[in-house]
């Protein structure tokens, strides 16, 4: 890489600040034998360091630099006007322990983001608090062994988990202690109803389903399939990642499902992948509103006609209890707020169908360049596979390379694990027919170079700062520390 | 793709190989080239261990996926391959050999007649395309 670390850039003496002399007398040094001199701490003047960071964040790849198509990751653009908002002063400048009195604003902004999710989702009860998804999916997941055990229901152990769903799903069932068993697909990307029929028994807790699944496909059975895990006694998780397909068209509550999260830094535009803390909110159906996690934002005294309602924290009857500090990641859900706002309802179909549209589009004009395993309608994403039968040795991985060096970030490669070295694309509504045009030329000429010249592919990406890594390497000879001291620490 | 014909198969790509009354089990070949190189492998069960059939034996890890290894029958663990944690690429260069993963004094042999022989194994590996 062209860019030396700070630690090989630094210049013994050399500083960036100049303290002036000090005009009080000089305190004495605590124990010595804290002060660890062998720190090699970099000496830089301030315009390298300034020069450094630059160079460094300009080899990063971002959705503010272009295409970002990674699969079940939602990477859509996100409005500036989501930042001007958070940081308002009223917003940026609050303390959660103030009383609540003086954060009105911020709790009335809560309390309708609680109830437009609940209109979004046709669900009865919504908790902002979950740090992101894979803890908004624990925490529905602990939620349903709540219900069974408040009922006396102790023998309910089991979770299913269809080969479609999340790869985060069969982790959270585990983590609440539940034994996870998992549910074959049929032939067409449905969860297989004479599989799952075969498996609901008086020990299932419930079922984690993805829909769209990650596939892409929007389950043709659902009904079908959240009526037979209710006969059986168990609830239905709706795993949201996948809400931007189907947001103002189907609502997950509506479908019968018992609880699901929310991902606000997929489908609501908050930065993501590195860019900012994420946010997964839960909604739950009436049955379950008791058990929400402890607090969530209430009317605490209603409106009279001279005082507006005064909003305060209420803890849930039965709650699971607290799970994150304070009230969630607050700055976060200021932005999915403002995102809501400047769409409006309408506004938000028209994204999940521009979503959809978009995915449909790039597929149709690469479908014939590429096998396409479950052949049927994509929602918002599609998974291909990454092989042609007449090219020896070129894989999904070779071509997600490849298209770093034509300034793409490569989709999501190998899952979902059902379809054989899969890449899974997900264009996201935010981005033009031009740049879907030129992605999919690009995605033709790789298909065509694959073809003729595989050693570009193989050898990708020729174009990057640094070459293809040894991933093999990486992850059998993991080296955990950055900085090893050439002496031992005294 | 290399399927010895005196071993026994399972339908999630296990190997059992039976002498007397030891059941010696590993992954398939298939199993590994779907894979690809293995970097991590954590058997479960230890020595002395009463297991059951269906319950975990291992869990794998390559650079694409993470899977466990199912416990094709039941008996006791006479043995446990320690050397294949410092070792994780054997998975991948000897399946059968070097990179077995426990020995089970069987408890009902029956489990054994269960399974696939390699013909059906092969024909079965078919079916899945790949």
């Amino acid at each position: 890489m062209s860019e030396k670390t700070i630690f090989e850039l630094s210049s013994p003496g050399r500083q960036g600040v100049r303290f002036p002399a000090p005009d009080v007398t000089p305190a004495e040094l605590p124990d010595e034998s804290l002060i660890r001199a062998d720190l090699p701490l970099p000496e830089l003047a301030e315009v390298d360091v300034i020069r450094h960071f630059t160079a460094l964040s300009k080899l990063n790849y971002c959705v503010d630099s272009g295409l970002y198509p990674l699969g079940s990751c939602t990477m859509k653009y996100n409005p500036r006007i989501n930042e001007d908002m958070a940081r308002l002063p009223g917003f940026a400048f609050t303390h959660p322990l103030q009383p609540i009195e003086t954060i009105q604003g911020s709790l009335a902004l809560m309390f309708q983001m609680q109830e437009w999710l609940k209109e979004i989702s046709g669900f009865e009860g919504v908790t902002l608090e979950p740090a992101a998804g894979a803890q908004g999916e624990l925490v529905g997941v602990l939620i349903i062994r709540a219900y069974h055990q408040s009922r006396g229901d102790t023998k309910r152990t089991k979770i299913l988990i269809p080969d479609s769903a999340h790869g985060t799903n069969p982790a959270t069932s585990a983590m609440s202690g539940f034994e996870v068993l998992p549910v074959p697909s049929d032939a067409r990307g449905n969860v297989d109803l004479e599989a799952l029929k075969a498996v609901c028994d008086d020990t299932l807790a419930g079922l984690m389903l993805t829909n769209p699944n990650t596939l892409g496909l929007f389950d043709e059975h659902v009904l079908e399939l959240i009526d037979i895990v209710h006969k059986a006694g168990g609830l239905v998780y709706g795993d949201g990642a996948n809400l931007n397909a189907i947001m103002g068209v189907v609502r997950p509550g509506d479908l019968g499902i018992d609880v699901m999260h929310f991902n606000l830094h997929k489908t609501f535009s908050t930065p993501h992948g590195g860019g900012g803390p994420g946010s997964g909110p839960v909604g739950v159906a009436k049955h379950l509103v008791d058990f929400l996690p402890d607090p969530v934002v209430g009317i605490i005294e209603d409106a009279t006609e001279e005082m507006p309602p005064l909003y305060g924290f209420v803890t849930p009857a039965k709650t699971i209890g607290r799970i994150k500090s304070f009230a969630g990641h607050f700055g976060v859900i200021v932005r999915a707020y403002t995102y809501v706002l400047m769409h409006g309802a309408e506004g938000l179909r028209d994204i999940s169908e521009m979503a959809v549209l978009n995915a449909n589009y790039l597929l149709s004009k690469i479908r014939h360049a590429y096998t396409l395993p479950y052949n049927r309608t994509c929602m918002h994403e599609f998974v291909l596979e990454g092989v042609w039968p007449d090219v020896a040795d070129v894989h999904a991985l070779d071509i997600a390379k490849r298209l770093m060096d034509y300034d793409y970030h490569p989709p999501t490669n190998y899952f979902p694990l059902i379809v054989h070295e899969a890449l899974m694309i997900e264009p996201t509504e935010t981005e033009s027919k031009q740049t879907l045009d030129a992605f999919a030329e690009t995605l033709l000429k790789i298909a065509e170079e694959a073809h003729t010249t595989p050693e570009l592919l193989k050898e990708a990406p020729h174009k990057t700062p640094i070459g293809r890594v040894d991933e093999v390497r990486a992850a059998r000879d993991l080296v955990l520390c950055c900085w090893i001291p050439e002496e031992p620490v005294k | 793709m290399n399927i010895p014909a005196e071993l026994k198969f399972t339908k999630t790509d296990e190997w059992v190989k039976v002498e007397g009354n030891i059941a010696t089990i590993g992954v398939s070949d298939f199993a590994q080239e779907q894979l690809s190189d293995v970097v991590f492998v954590e058997i479960v069960p230890g020595v002395g261990e009463t297991v059951k059939a269906g319950g975990a034996a291992a869990t794998l890890e390559s650079v694409k996926a993470a899977a466990d290894v199912n416990l094709p029958v039941s008996g006791k663990v006479t043995a446990v391959n320690a050397a294949l944690a410092d070792k994780p690429e054997t998975v991948n260069t000897d399946p059968y050999g070097a990179a077995w993963m426990l020995k089970i004094e069987l408890s009902n042999p029956a489990e054994v007649a269960a399974l696939m022989d390699a013909a059906a194994y092969e024909a079965f590996c078919k079916e899945r395309g790949h």
